[in-house]
C-alpha cells in the first residue's frame, strides 16, 4: 500500500453545509472517497491509500485538477483506493463534493 | 500447351477422396484420411473461422495428418482463433501464414512468430484478404462449416453465413476442393446458401460447430465513464453531423452509446435522425433501440449466438432468408461499411500524437479483422450525404465545393487510461517495436491518424477535421488525453485556443454535467434487461446469466 | 450523524431502483423511510479491519458491514447490510463485530427487529479463523435474539449472493426474501467443482447455478418465505409483510423444521438436476421456469403446495 497527501490552500470555501459524505466502493478499478468538513476554510487536504505504487505525478495531476475546477475550502477527502483510474478517481472527487454542497436544515 | 493441368489435378484429388465417401458423405471418423488423400504437400488452404464461427472438427481432423505425406501447408484464413490453428505450426502440418484476425491467440502467435515459428505472409484486413483470394491467394483446398446439407451437398449455413460464399466463390471458380463440416444431413436443406455443385465432400459432425459470442457486451460492466464518453458522441458527434448510416465497434463505449439511444437520444429528439441504417453484426445492445422504433435496417458480417429468434422475429430490420433466419455475409457487409456509411466508431488500445491508432501491443497481436475497413475514408465513393459533405467541409472549407470529397466520420472513443491503468494515449505506438523486432515493411496499424476524423474521451471531443497542421493536431489530441503522460504534456495556452475555436469541445461546452453520466440512463443495465425489451425472444448464451 | 451519499437516480427520477446494482448504503437509504436511517460506527470513525494491512489489501472504512437503525413505515427497525463489491462481501474480524453488536443490542431490547441485507461470498480468507468465530457468533446472537422475541428478516438479492457462513447464518433467521438473482448457498459453485469434479458442478454453467441456488429454486423449495422482484421497493413492502407475520421460536419449531428437511431429502434426494425437482413438485412446465418473468412465476408458485419453512 502506498500513502499520499496533497494539502491545498485555496481561495474559496465549499459551499453547502453538509458534514459527511461517502460515495464509491473499495473494489477492482474502484475507490471510495469520504470527505468530512473538517478543516479550516482556506485549507483543502486529500489523503490517498492506494493499492497501486508509482502513479504519484497522476495522483497529484487529478488533485491539482480537481482542486483548480472547484471550490474545496474547509474538507478533508479520505480515499480508499482499489487501483481506480483517474478518470474515475476524478468522478468520485466531483461526486463527493456534490453531496457536501448540499444544505441540510 | 495444357490449358487445364489444374482442373485435371482437381479432379484427382477429388476421385481420391471418393473411395472415402458414399456420394459427397463422409464420416467424422475418417475426416482425417479424406484431408489426407485431398490436400498435397505445400498446398494452400483456406480453414474456416473468422471472429465468430468455426470450421472446428476439420481443424481438429487437419491437426491429425500424417505429416509425412502432407507438410509445408500455407494457411489462408481470416481467423487464428482456435488453438489447433497455431498447433499447425507446431506440428510442421502448415509453415506459411497469411490472415486477418487473431483475439484469443494473439499473445501465442506473438511468439511463435518471435520464434521463426510461423512464416507470416501478412496481416489483413477481412476484405483485403477476400480480396486476394481471387487475385494470389487462391485456396487449393477449402474447409469449410455449416448447419446442414443435402445428400447433393447444397449447404445451409444459417445465421452464421458469414464468410463461407466468398471462401467457396475463390475456391470452387478456380479448380479448388470444398470440403464442408455440417451439424447435420437432412433430406432438404431450409435454404440454398452454397449451391451443391460446388461442394465436393460433406463430413457430418458429432457436434455443432463453435460459435463464439463475441458481440455480446453486459450492460453490467459499463462503467459512468463509458456513458460519459457515449453521451459526448452522441451529442457532439451524431447530433450535428446528423449520422445515420453506421458502423459501431464492439467495445463497451459503443455498447453505451447503443443503450442510451432509447434514453438520452430520446430526449435529445434525435430519433429518426441519427442511427437509423447499420452495417453491425446483431448485438443485443442494440435490442432497446430497436424495440423503441430507431432503427430501420441493420446488415450484418455473422451473427451472435442467442439472437437468432429475435432477428426471425423483426425481419423489417435485419436481413433474412426465405426461411426465416438470418444470412449474414461478411465480404459484402465489409463492403457495405466501407462505402455505404458515413460513420465509424469504435474504441482501441493506443492512439499515438498523430491520431494513429493500434490494438497491437508487444506481446499481443490481434489482427486487424474488419476495422481498418470500417474506420477508413473510401476513395472510391461518389455518392454525396450530409455528414460526409459537413465533414469534407471542415476539413477543406475553402476548397470548391464541387470538387471537394466528402470524408467519413472515422471516430475513436475510449477513456484515457484503459484496464490496469495503462494509457489509451502513448508517443510511440507499440506495433513500431513490434515492427522492429518482427522486421516488417508496416507497422500494423489498425487506423491511420489521417482517417482518424475525432477522437473521444471523457475529457472531451478533439475534432481533427479543424486542425490545419500537425502541431494543432498533436495539441487537439494532447489536448483530450487527460492525466497520461501525453495529456500532461499539453501546450496549456495552445489547447485553449483549440477549445475556443471549437476544435476541442469539453462536456460542459456540449452541455452535459459528467455527474449526469449515471448507469440509470441505460435503457439496459443488464443482459436480462436486455432479454425483458426483447420479450423473451433473446436467448444469452449461459456465460451471461444471472437467473 | 448521518452520512451523506448518493442514491437517487437523478437522471431518469421515478425509474425504480435494481436491489441487484445498487450498493448497499444505497439499499439500506431506500428500503427505510427517507433520511430515517442513523449508522452506527459510520465510515467516519475508520473503524477498519486490523488485518488486511498485513497482507498489503485495501481496506473500506466501514470494513464493508453497515449497521444502525431507522424507521420502515414509521417502525423502528436495526439494519444491518453488506457490501458485496468490497471483498465480495466476505465476512472478517471487523464486518462480523459489527452485526454480533447489531443483534445483541436488538436482543437486550427485545422489541426492535432487525433486517439483514445479505450480500456475501462467506468468510473472508485472509482472516479466516476471526471470520469463522464471527460467523458461529452472529449465529449464536441471532437465535438469542429469536429467543428473545425479535424478529430477525434476511433480505437477498446481490451480486455476491448469500454463501458460506452467509448461508448458515440466514438459515437461522425468522424469515427470508429473495429475488431471482438472489443465490442462497453454503458451498459455492467453484467450491462444488474444485472437490466433486467439473461432472458434478460447472462452476461456468451460470444457467445451473441459478436453477441450483437462485431465488426461484430457493422459493419452489420452501427455502425462502418470500420471493420479491428486483427493486428496493419490492424489498421494503415485502420486509414489511414479513415483520408483520412472525411466528414464535421455540423446540417445537425446530422439530417441525427437521422433519421438514427429511421429508425433502427423501423425496428430492435422487433428482439429479433442480427442474428433476420442480417437476415432481407438480410445476407445469418446469423447464420454462428459469425463463419466466416475475409475474409468471410468482403465478406458476402459487400453485405448488409448499411446506412452509417451519423453523420460521
Amino acid at each position: 500500500m502506498q500513502d499520499l497527501t496533497f494539502t491545498h490552500e485555496v481561495a474559496e470555501r465549499a459551499t453547502g453545509n453538509t458534514k459527511l459524505a461517502i460515495t464509491g466502493v473499495v473494489a477492482s478499478g474502484n475507490l471510495e472517497v469520504l470527505v468530512e468538513r473538517a478543516l479550516p476554510e482556506k485549507q483543502c487536504v486529500v489523503k490517498i491509500r492506494t493499492t497501486v505504487r508509482g502513479f504519484d505525478p497522476v495522483w497529484k495531476a487529478v488533485v491539482d485538477g480537481f482542486v483548480e475546477r472547484f471550490p474545496t475550502g474547509g474538507l478533508r477527502f479520505s480515499i480508499n483506493d482499489g487501483g481506480a483510474r483517474p478518470d474515475t478517481v476524478s468522478l468520485r472527487l466531483s461526486q463527493a463534493l456534490r453531496l457536501m454542497e448540499k444544505t441540510e436544515q | 500447351m495444357q490449358w487445364h493441368k489444374n482442373r485435371d489435378a482437381r479432379d484427382q484429388r477429388i476421385e481420391a477422396g471418393r473411395k472415402l465417401s458414399a456420394g459427397k458423405i463422409v464420416d467424422a471418423q475418417d475426416a482425417t484420411r479424406l484431408l489426407e488423400a485431398v490436400i498435397c504437400k505445400g498446398d494452400r488452404v483456406c480453414l474456416e473461422g473468422d471472429n465468430q464461427k468455426q470450421a472446428d472438427l476439420l481443424s481438429s481432423a487437419l491437426l491429425a495428418v500424417n505429416t509425412e505425406f502432407i507438410s509445408d501447408l500455407h494457411m489462408v484464413q481470416s481467423g487464428v482463433v482456435l488453438p489447433e490453428h497455431l498447433d499447425l505450426f507446431e506440428r510442421g502440418v502448415a509453415t506459411k501464414l497469411d490472415y486477418a484476425y487473431s483475439g484469443p491467440q494473439s499473445a501465442r502467435i506473438a511468439q511463435m512468430l518471435f520464434g521463426g515459428k510461423i512464416q507470416l505472409g501478412a496481416v489483413h484486413t477481412y476484405l483485403e484478404l477476400f480480396a486476394r483470394y481471387f487475385i494470389d491467394l487462391t485456396p487449393n483446398v477449402a474447409l469449410i462449416a455449416a448447419v446442414s446439407a443435402d445428400r447433393e451437398g447444397n449447404l445451409y449455413t444459417g445465421p452464421n453465413t458469414e464468410d463461407t460464399p466468398t471462401v467457396v466463390e475463390a475456391t470452387a471458380f478456380k479448380d479448388g476442393v470444398v470440403i464442408a463440416q455440417v451439424n447435420e444431413i437432412v433430406a432438404n436443406v431450409p435454404r440454398v446458401d452454397i449451391p451443391g455443385d460446388r461442394v465436393h465432400f460433406v463430413v457430418k459432425a458429432d457436434k455443432p460447430f463453435f460459435v463464439e459470442p463475441l458481440f455480446t457486451r453486459d450492460p453490467a460492466a459499463i462503467t459512468e465513464t463509458q456513458i460519459l464518453t457515449a453521451m459526448l458522441a452522441i451529442k457532439g458527434i451524431y447530433a450535428p453531423y446528423g449520422v445515420k448510416r453506421l458502423n459501431h465497434g464492439i467495445g463497451f463505449n459503443t455498447a453505451a452509446i447503443e443503450l442510451l439511444l432509447p434514453t438520452f437520444g430520446e430526449a435529445l429528439g434525435l430519433k429518426g435522425r441519427i442511427a437509423s441504417h447499420f452495417a453491425l453484426n446483431p448485438h443485443p445492445a442494440l435490442i432497446p433501440a430497436i424495440e423503441s422504433g430507431w432503427v430501420e435496417q441493420i446488415h450484418s458480417f455473422g451473427s451472435e449466438v442467442g439472437m437468432d429468434d429475435y432477428i426471425r422475429a423483426r425481419s423489417d430490420v435485419y436481413f433474412t432468408g426465405p426461411d426465416g433466419s438470418l444470412r449474414s455475409n461478411r465480404a459484402f457487409s465489409q463492403v457495405a461499411g466501407l462505402y455505404a456509411c458515413d460513420m465509424f466508431i469504435g474504441s482501441t488500445l493506443q492512439i499515438d500524437l498523430a491520431g494513429n491508432s493500434s490494438t497491437v501491443t508487444t506481446t499481443r497481436i490481434a489482427g486487424f479483422g474488419g476495422a481498418p475497413n470500417m474506420g477508413s475514408d473510401a476513395r472510391g465513393r461518389r455518392h454525396p450525404s450530409e455528414p460526409w459533405l459537413q465533414a469534407g467541409k471542415e476539413a477543406d472549407p475553402a476548397g470548391l465545393p464541387a470538387l471537394r470529397r466528402g470524408r467519413k466520420l472515422v471516430v475513436q472513443i475510449g477513456e484515457t487510461f484503459g484496464e490496469k491503468n495503462v494509457p489509451l494515449f502513448v508517443e510511440k505506438l507499440d506495433a513500431i517495436a513490434l515492427a522492429e523486432k518482427l522486421n516488417l515493411d508496416l507497422a500494423p496499424v489498425m487506423i491511420y491518424g489521417d482517417d482518424v476524423t475525432h477522437i473521444v474521451t471523457e475529457e472531451g471531443i478533439a475534432n481533427l477535421l479543424l486542425c490545419r497542421d500537425p502541431d494543432e493536431r498533436e495539441q487537439a489530441i494532447r489536448g483530450v488525453a487527460g492525466y497520461t503522460d501525453v495529456g500532461r504534456g499539453r501546450d496549456k495556452s495552445m489547447v485553449n485556443q483549440l477549445r475556443d475555436r471549437g476544435v476541442i469541445q469539453r462536456p460542459e461546452d456540449l452541455g452535459i454535467d459528467p455527474l449526469q453520466a449515471d448507469r440509470n440512463l441505460l435503457a439496459a443495465r443488464s443482459i436480462k434487461d436486455i432479454v425483458r425489451w426483447s420479450g423473451g425472444l433473446y436467448a444469452p448464451p449461459s456465460k451471461f446469466r444471472n437467473w | 450523524m448521518s452520512v451523506s451519499t448518493n442514491t437517487a437516480p437523478q437522471a431518469t427520477g421515478a425509474r425504480q431502483v435494481s436491489w441487484y446494482e445498487a450498493s448497499a448504503r444505497t439499499r439500506v437509504s431506500q428500503l427505510l423511510d427517507e433520511s430515517s436511517f442513523k449508522e452506527f460506527l459510520g465510515p467516519q470513525e475508520r473503524e477498519m479491519s486490523p488485518n488486511l494491512k498485513s497482507f498489503d489489501l485495501p481496506e473500506q472504512f466501514d470494513d464493508g458491514m453497515i449497521v444502525g437503525r431507522g424507521l420502515i413505515k414509521r417502525m423502528p427497525v436495526f439494519v444491518a447490510a453488506q457490501e458485496g463489491r468490497f471483498m465480495g462481501g466476505a465476512f472478517g474480524e471487523v464486518h462480523g463485530a459489527k452485526l454480533t453488536g447489531l443483534l445483541r443490542a436488538s436482543r437486550d431490547i427485545g422489541s426492535i427487529p432487525v433486517l439483514i441485507l445479505f450480500d456475501t461470498g462467506g468468510v473472508r480468507l485472509q482472516e479466516a479463523n476471526a471470520g469463522e468465530l464471527a460467523i458461529a457468533e452472529i449465529m449464536r446472537a441471532v437465535i438469542e435474539a429469536r429467543i428473545a422475541g425479535v424478529s430477525v428478516i434476511g433480505l437477498i438479492g446481490g451480486r455476491a449472493g448469500c454463501y458460506g457462513g452467509g448461508g448458515l447464518i440466514a438459515g437461522c433467521c425468522s424469515a427470508l426474501a429473495v429475488s431471482e438473482q438472489g443465490r442462497i448457498s453454503v458451498s459455492g459453485p467453484e467450491v462444488i467443482e474444485t472437490n466433486r469434479g467439473v461432472e458434478e458442478f460447472d462452476s461456468k454453467d451460470r444457467a445451473l447455478v441459478w436453477r441450483t441456488m437462485g431465488g426461484k429454486h430457493r422459493r419452489l423449495i420452501g427455502g425462502t418465505d418470500a420471493f420479491v422482484d428486483d427493486t428496493i421497493e419490492d424489498f421494503r413492502e415485502t420486509a414489511l409483510s414479513l415483520l408483520a407475520d412472525t411466528r414464535p421460536f421455540t423446540l417445537q419449531t425446530l422439530h417441525e423444521e427437521q422433519a421438514r428437511l427429511e421429508w425433502r431429502i427423501q423425496q428430492f434426494g435422487t433428482s439429479a438436476d433442480a427442474i428433476d425437482i420442480w417437476r415432481s413438485m407438480g410445476v407445469d412446465d418446469a423447464a420454462a421456469i428459469p425463463e419466466m418473468t416475475y409475474a409468471q412465476f410468482t403465478a406458476a408458485a402459487q400453485k405448488i403446495r409448499r411446506p412452509n419453512h417451519a423453523a420460521r
